[in-house]
């Protein structure tokens, strides 16, 4: 178990990293899911056709194939990043489509009379979502969205198995190359994500009582 | 005196079902005009689609003198002037009484959050709900909400007021607190299309009764008229199985 302690700084930057990547890829996918969500809802067709495309692909592909088409694809069309940006994108993109989903869920749940009475009083639709339908929606949705969240964050050892390096998941593998005991390592690498996965569970909790419908 | 609601020849399905069959009518301005009819005559139908929320098949409706427009801006600009009132009150529940009243003189007709406040409190006084304005519409009870609907319409200053069988949903001691706001704004000259059952309110209150069965208007008549001399069969049927109850 001396690994732990020996190599503390190697887990604590592997950990930093992952803390990078889930930072981005959650505001990332976050703010991009509700947009697209918003597009599935739309009034416009062509709106409409989008969002489900997007969803579509991204919900039925495996997470490594999403990432290698950004890794790979990307550069083909001209932009060149660093190999962790494009697995914040891939992260994103693909978790876009499961926050997409739990949010349109949201506002389905939302009393149409809702968005009647919205439109009746002359709100637009994007005034009518973002005023009315939105704020009720997202209510009801932090539980589902939380999930999507935990499983982003457990997603992205994907990303470091790609060999983006300088994230948690990684750690394991350049210890076992140095010839560490792998089971002592990915006990560190566990404990890194429980340490991250636990508080947001508990996070969420406290947002979820905190924009409860008053009753 | 000029039409502010003309509807000519409006047609309306719901997959196989006629639920409005060529409906011409006209609402003269400072008007009351109350529609009556059996559950499912397509009353709550013809109010929808005068703002809309309902699009219809054929026909053509006006407000004022203008068109009814497709979807968009303008059309969100016309339902500004249609107030709209509900059977199931639809507040808007994640916000208080008196952001239900602002929020549209704020985000449609661009006031200032100090003027629609000021405006929301006199509108609030005025149908007797003033001392609930920082409540949310669950903490009232059916009157009062349904008052606070009114006021949310009455906010954006609308050219006509509808209202969709708005005491349908309160209990019996609440339905007169609503029908007393509504007598008073029809005696201060509002144009108003409502759909109710209360025969008292249409009595007093009405201009006109518009009487609707499986999507047809069948008569159309001042209430004494209606009320004392039903002309069509289904009218008589219908008034007798309200009236000896």
């Amino acid at each position: 178990m001396g690994v732990l302690v020996d190599q503390f700084p190697l887990f604590l930057n592997g950990f930093l990293g992952t803390v990078r990547i889930c930072l981005f890829a959650a505001i990332g996918s976050l703010v991009f899911g509700t947009l697209i969500a918003a597009f599935r809802v739309s009034p416009l067709p062509p709106l409409r056709w989008l969002g489900s495309a997007w969803v579509t692909g991204f919900r039925n592909c495996p997470l490594a194939v999403v990432l290698f088409g950004f890794a790979f694809g990307l550069p083909e069309v001209g932009i060149g990043a660093p190999f962790e940006v494009f697995g914040i994108i891939g992260l994103t993109a693909y978790t876009s489509a499961f926050v997409c989903e739990a949010v349109r869920a949201g506002i389905n749940s939302v009393a149409t009379g809702q968005a009647e009475a919205a439109r009746a009083v002359g709100l637009t639709f994007q005034q009518t979502l973002g005023n009315v339908v939105l704020p009720q929606a997202l209510r009801s949705v932090v539980p589902p969205l939380g999930s999507v969240i935990i499983a982003m964050i457990k997603n992205s050892a994907i990303v470091g198995a790609f060999g983006v390096g300088g994230e948690l998941f990684s750690v394991e593998g350049t210890l076992t190359a140095q010839g560490y005991p792998a089971l002592v390592s990915l006990t560190g690498v566990a404990l890194g994500y429980l340490v991250l996965t636990i508080p947001a569970g508990v996070l969420l909790g406290v947002v979820e009582r905190r924009v409860a419908v008053k009753r | 005196m000029a039409a502010m609601i003309k509807m000519s020849g409006v047609d309306k399905h719901f997959g196989d079902l006629h639920v409005l069959k060529n409906i011409n009518l006209e609402v003269q301005s400072g008007q009351v005009v109350i529609v009556l009819g059996p559950s499912g005559s397509g009353k709550s139908t013809l109010c929808r689609t005068v703002n809309r929320l309902e699009p219809v098949d054929n026909g053509e409706i006006e407000v004022d003198g203008q068109l009814l427009p497709a979807e968009g801006k303008a059309l969100a600009g016309l339902r500004a002037d249609v107030g709209m009132v509900f059977q199931s009150f639809n507040l808007f529940a994640h916000k208080t009484i008196r952001e239900n009243v602002t929020l549209g003189p704020i985000k449609v007709r661009k006031m200032s959050k100090a003027d629609a406040e000021d405006r929301a409190m006199k509108l609030l006084e005025r149908v007797g709900i003033a001392d609930q304005a920082d409540k949310y519409p669950a903490q009232l009870s059916g009157g009062q909400q349904q008052r606070a609907a009114i006021a949310r319409a009455l906010a954006m200053q609308p050219k006509v007021m509808m209202f969709d069988e708005p005491t349908s949903a309160l209990d019996p001691e609440m339905v007169q607190e609503v029908l007393d706001v509504m007598t008073a704004l029809a005696k201060d000259g509002m144009t108003m299309l409502v759909i109710t059952h209360e025969m008292g309110f249409a009595r007093r209150a009405a201009n006109r009764v518009v009487f609707m069965s499986e999507g047809e208007i069948v008569e159309d008549a001042t209430p004494d008229d209606f009320f004392t001399n039903p002309r069509s069969a289904r009218a008589k049927d219908f008034l007798g199985k309200i009236l000896t109850h």
